[in-house]
């Protein structure tokens, strides 16, 4: 069959096109679910309207995606038993048992305190409201960790046996499957990936409005919580890189030497800055390198051996029997580039912010400005920068929003098509898994029906979310800044008042 | 009872949770054109299940992963057999989520009446095609020997299968305009109450034929004894909404629910989808459930899990417990 529409082929791109989208949101979501979190202790405790008003803001923006997330998480859970039937039986055993978790005590945690969160404000008093707030971050992460683990599974199977009666994988040590190293590292490395998608929201919106000198109180508090986000989580998401490729260059030696467009073995092994190659014939035609630092990324030493593409292709043919071992190169080869590119130009960014905006002791007394106007941006020591350069930065600032969402999705593109030719590395095939009874007209309608709704509601959501974005904090009323002190609220003049929220 | 067994309840469990709760917030949907005169009437409805409609569906997502979990094979040959009509229960679902959550956050009347009409349509079209697919499970589909379904997207449209459809719809429609009279206050509370005995009348009809026709093609005793229970519980929703018991009637009404899902699923019992093209292919709680180490862990997570669940599902409902009316929605918000 033509291999552009075979059933794999066709289920792999919907997989893909869905699963990505579906990850714009998620990062977004677990990080601002946190930090709207965060803001909004600070208002209980401070009782500062600043920290209320941010919590507002940022919480309409959270929630003009969680309703996103939501409903493109609806269709992955249903996927794998529409279009990977044959996957479902195979690893349902094993796989199953972290999504029903994640349903069970993640989802209900989610979605019943999200509601109580948008339509509490008069019905609950300040510190459970918040509560409730922190039970939906609680949920993300949750969320995050279970579908992790049963991913990390896919990656290096663990916990598990083959019952070759029942022709299925099933499971043995279920502790295994949630603690192993390999979800450990992953989850460690998603959640200062999806913090970093926050910061840099929070930072990038902050700039807009300080650009124009607007809403300075509120964004000043935003850009610093933003920027201190991206910064600490930048640091954090690159040592968790590092120990996450550390253990990959174990487990999956094929996905790092395909990383590194690395076709023979060697010691000292290079790191390649950039590479063209024929992935026919199995060289790179041109390559800049640097050398010794793959061996150090892998091993922690500039010497050690490195295997590569054309070595591994023979271990694993020797092993698992004929068949092209290799992933798709060029993909996995720029997917990484892209993945650490992006991050790492937003952690950059974030850092320069935290210099440039830098206050009190390390600033000359004439630099340092109050709390209701836009921080001078000084690089260095006696001189803020000149107005064109200062509004190139907050130009930067605002467009650096998109970096780290761009390296998130990179990084799943690379780490799951690196895993390729496999589904569950070294047990099953991905051309093995896909449902052998969905036709291909099936398939196409629906991956046509999705594409679609997909990208309508991501014009929707991105219209909506600028209008919010823009609009700037909103200002508080008496309501707001009185809480209720009883639930289910207080019965203040009659009850005929207007919902403090409706839809 | 095996641990499989145990999952074939707990997984009849989350269906009727998933039916009861779900069931009426379709039903609010679909009254926002059934019932509603004017906008201000639809928000009223709408901000009914407002804060609870996304806990409802986790319900949904539940049974799909506990399925996942506990019945591979079941959940594989249903997921992919049932390939189309799943296909449009996801869409609707996903566009009327964001329906919900973007509907008011623009003033522009075409916005707000486009995503109005969206929460109409994807609510009536989900109503309507669980039901035929429960009915199809319990009917029986063309299953091979190597459990993959292996008929087309028509033979699931049979009659038996649309009548059921036409019983969830109508069914969940009752139940909504039940939960509406009691979730409301002033004339649409009113309303509600008399087009809940016209909806509850249809409903009737319409339920006792499906549930006469499945028992006397698939019933035993048991399942007749739940029949009687849906029956009963369905008469005594009506007699409780005509005499403005509306609490009494909303019991009644999800009662009638999970009597109806019971009896699906002791019709179906040992099996969990039987092939109709021969009795050797059905799937079978042994044939389709997970390892009993699986079973197992599951049942630790749910039996912790579930309670605590529901103990703060409830103290949502408890939370939100006021009714409201049109003056309760501020017109200078969408």
């Amino acid at each position: 069959m033509d291999l552009a529409l075979a059933p794999e082929t066709l289920a792999r791109w919907q997989f893909g096109i869905t699963t990505v989208y579906h990850f714009l949101f998620v990062p977004i979501t677990i990080s601002l679910a946190a930090l709207v979190a965060g803001l909004q202790t600070a208002w209980v405790r401070t009782e500062k309207e600043k920290y209320l008003r941010a919590t507002k803001f940022w919480g309409k923006l959270f929630l003009i995606n969680i309703a996103m997330g939501v409903v493109t998480g609806i269709l992955q859970e249903f996927q794998f038993g529409m279009n990977w039937s044959d996957y479902s039986r195979f690893v349902g055993d094993i796989f199953g048992a972290p999504l029903a978790f994640e349903a069970l005590i993640a989802f209900f945690f989610e979605s019943t305190f999200i509601g109580l969160w948008i339509f509490g404000w008069d019905k609950l008093p300040k510190k459970i409201h918040l509560a409730c707030m922190w039970m939906v971050s609680i949920g993300t992460i949750l969320s995050a960790y279970f579908i992790l683990a049963a991913n990390s599974w896919m990656q290096h199977p663990v916990g598990y046996k083959i019952n070759e009666e029942k022709g299925r994988a099933e499971l043995t040590d279920f502790w295994h499957v949630l603690t192993q190293n390999t979800a450990i590292a992953q989850m460690f490395h998603t959640m200062t990936g999806a913090f970093m998608v926050g910061g840099a929201f929070m930072a990038g919106i902050a700039a807009y409005h300080l650009m124009r000198k607007k809403h300075i109180e509120t964004m000043k508090t935003s850009l610093r919580l933003g920027l201190v986000t991206l910064a600490i989580s930048g640091v954090l998401s690159a040592v968790s890189g590092d120990h996450l490729g550390k253990i990959m260059f174990e487990q999956q030696p094929m996905k790092m030497a395909a990383a590194e467009a690395l076709w023979d073995g060697q010691t000292e092994a290079p790191f390649s800055v950039f590479a063209y190659g024929d992935v026919d014939e199995g060289h790179n035609k041109v390559a800049i390198e640097i050398p010794g630092l793959l061996s150090f990324l892998a091993h922690n030493n500039f010497n050690d051996f490195v295997p590569g593409i054309n070595d591994l292709q023979k271990e694993m043919q020797e092993k698992y029997g004929p068949g092209d071992y290799r992933p798709n190169i060029p993909v996995a080869y720029w997917g990484f580039r892209w993945m650490i590119g992006f991050g790492m130009a937003s952690l950059g960014i974030g850092l320069l912010g935290l210099w440039l905006t830098r206050k009190k002791f390390l600033l000359p007394q004439h630099l340092r400005v109050g709390e209701d106007e836009v921080p001078n941006l000084v690089l260095f020591r006696n001189k803020p920068l000149s107005a064109k350069w200062g509004k190139w930065y907050w130009l930067l600032l605002l467009w650096t929003m998109l970096f780290p969402l761009i390296a998130n999705s990179w990084g799943w593109i690379f780490t799951e098509m690196g895993r390729q030719p496999w589904v569950v590395f070294g047990v099953m095939k991905t051309a093995a898994a896909v449902s052998p009874n969905v036709s291909q007209g099936e398939v196409i309608t629906s991956m046509t029906i999705y594409t679609l709704l997909y990208a309508a509601l991501a014009v929707i959501e991105v219209k909506l979310l600028m209008k919010y974005a823009k609009a700037g904090p909103p200002e508080l009323t008496e309501d707001d800044l009185n809480p209720p002190t009883k639930i289910g609220g207080d019965s203040k003049d009659g009850s005929d008042r207007p919902m403090a929220f409706s839809y | 009872m095996e641990l499989h067994d145990v999952w074939f309840v707990l997984i009849a469990v989350l269906w009727t949770g998933y039916f009861f709760l779900e069931g009426f917030d379709f039903g609010v949907g679909i009254l926002t054109k059934l019932l509603a005169r004017d906008r201000t009437e639809r928000r009223v409805l709408i901000n009914t299940i407002g804060p609870v409609w996304d806990g409802n569906e986790v319900w949904l997502l539940t049974a799909g992963g506990a399925t996942f979990a506990a019945f591979p094979e079941w959940y594989a040959t249903l997921f992919s057999g049932f390939y189309l009509p799943l296909l449009f229960i996801l869409i609707c679902l996903i566009i009327r989520g964001v329906a919900f959550e973007y509907r008011h956050k623009r003033p522009e009347d075409k916005w707000q009446s486009n995503w109005e009409h969206a929460i109409f349509w994807t609510s009536l079209i989900p109503a309507l095609l669980w039901g035929v697919a429960f009915a199809n499970i319990v009917r029986g589909v063309k299953i091979d020997k190597d459990m993959e379904y292996v008929g087309n997207f028509w033979d699931l449209l049979n009659p038996y299968a649309i009548l059921g459809g036409l019983v969830t719809l109508t069914l969940f429609t009752f139940h909504g305009a039940v939960f509406t009279a009691l979730k409301t206050v002033g004339d649409i509370r009113e309303r509600a109450r008399k087009l809940a005995l016209t909806l509850g009348l249809v409903t009737a009809v319409l339920a006792l034929a499906f549930l006469i026709w499945t028992q006397a093609s698939h019933g035993d005793g048991k399942s007749l004894v739940a029949m009687i229970v849906a029956v009963l519980a369905l008469v005594g929703a009506l007699a409780a909404i005509k005499v403005g018991r509306e609490g009494w009637s909303f019991a009644l009404s999800g009662v009638t629910i999970a009597a109806a899902v019971a009896m699906l699923f002791l019709t179906l019992f040992p099996n969990v989808m039987p092939s109709s093209l021969n009795e050797e292919w059905n799937l079978t709680v042994t044939n389709a459930s997970s390892s009993p180490y699986t079973l197992k862990i599951m049942t630790w997570c749910a039996a912790v899990a579930t309670p605590i669940v529901l103990l703060y599902q409830s103290w949502t409902y408890w939370v939100f417990r006021k009714r409201i009316g049109t003056q309760h929605i501020a017109a200078d918000s969408h």
